[in-house]
């Protein structure tokens, strides 16, 4: 059965847009139709990361306003063909997007696709909650800082009420997802501790995302950072991620503290 | 920096924890509340208008939070001139 997932934070720059990509190519890395949704209209930038930013002929509100059909938009992945991006638009008004017109594109979605991933635009107004509304799982961004950490409370916030799930009175899954996640900052008692986030939030941990450079290397290269570089550390960690959404279990490791007794001792110094 | 305040430097991630298992037990508080005020005024002023004719700006729901119980006031202004709805 099809599951949507809403990737979203109330922060901007946490990780939403990199996150998406990610789990989408990781997911549909197993065999399993997945569709990457870009819901930041006017600024799009799923369609960079995923390094399709030249074939986007329609969007999301060109096939809820009908001009266009959902498979007129949709974009097959060049690396992966169980791997599909709707891309948002970039000039028309966002307040050409309802509700009931979302409700439809989801729904048609729904019939042909194992996963459906919504990237969620920053902010708690309309656009975000638009996002949310279909979802039948939240993964929530997280920066293991305090703006970030206040921001993604407030999204559970509307996840537990502003969502069609709530609403029907079901319970909202939700996720949490630390990214940008420094052991060097972590190991120097300067970056809130991987604990110290999950009581203040308390929702479980789908992961945990290192700070890399890999992330730049791949949102340059157009390509999601898992399909990249296979083997690079948040690859790695994405890709955990994505198996423990699709109910595996496996087991959690914090970024840092495999190092051995040496590397730490000089990774300590160099920081 | 100097080698004295470097050993004397606290880390900081103690503090942000402190200060949001505050700030965000507040902010959770108070989203509640207002919802909650939210929904009874409404709902209030649902049962009455179904009996007399209302302003809806002269309905105060108002609630106050103490430590042991907390008290829900309303006021309702029905004008004289209101006409009763059959019931
Ligand atoms: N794990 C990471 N390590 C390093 N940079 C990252 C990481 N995750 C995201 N970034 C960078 O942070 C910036 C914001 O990321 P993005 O995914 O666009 O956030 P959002 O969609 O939440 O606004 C981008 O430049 C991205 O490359
Ligand atoms: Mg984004």
């Amino acid at each position: 059965m099809a599951k949507v997932i809403v990737v979203t934070s109330g922060k901007g720059g946490v990780g939403k847009t990199t996150s998406t990509a990610a789990l989408g190519a990781a997911l549909a890395q197993r065999g399993e139709k997945t569709v990457v949704v870009d819901f930041d209209v006017g600024l799009r930038n799923l369609d960079l990361v995923m390094g399709a930013e030249r074939r986007v002929v329609y969007d999301l509100i060109n096939v809820v306003q009908g001009d266009a059909k959902l498979s007129q938009a949709l974009i097959r992945d060049k690396r992966l063909e169980t791997l599909h991006l709707l891309p948002a638009s970039q000039t028309r008004d966002k307040d050409n997007l309802t509700a009931e017109g979302v409700e439809k594109v989801i729904d048609e979605l729904r019939k042909t696709f194992d996963w459906i991933i919504c990237d969620s635009p920053a902010g708690i107004e309309r656009g975000a909650t638009l996002a949310m509304r279909h979802a039948d799982t939240a993964v929530v961004v997280t920066n293991p800082e305090v703006s970030s950490v206040r921001d993604s409370d407030r999204i559970i916030g509307l996840l537990d009420a502003k969502t069609k799930k709530a609403e029907n009175g079901e319970r909202m899954e939700k996720h949490l997802l630390l990214t940008r996640y420094d052991p060097t900052r972590a190991e120097r008692g300067d970056m809130l501790k991987v604990d110290d986030v999950l009581e203040i939030l308390s929702i479980p941990l789908l992961g945990i995302i290192p700070e890399s450079m890999d992330v730049l290397r791949a949102s340059n290269l157009g390509s999601p950072v898992t399909l990249a570089d296979a083997a690079c550390a948040p690859a790695l960690a994405y890709r955990d991620a994505a198996r423990r959404l699709a109910g595996e279990q496996v087991p959690m490791t914090i970024p840092g503290e495999r190092r051995g007794f040496m590397n730490k001792l000089f990774g300590r110094r160099a920081a | 920096m100097s080698l004295f305040s470097f050993l004397n430097r606290r880390s900081s991630a103690p503090m942000a924890r402190e200060r949001l298992q505050v700030l965000l037990a507040h902010e959770r508080a108070q989203v509640g509340h207002s919802d909650l005020v939210g929904l009874l005024r409404e709902e209030i002023l649902a049962v009455i208008a179904r009996h007399v004719q209302l302003d809806q700006d002269k309905v105060n729901v108002t609630m106050q939070r103490g430590e042991n119980v907390s008290t829900l006031e309303v006021d309702i202004e029905i004008p004289v001139t209101a006409s009763v709805r059959a019931a």
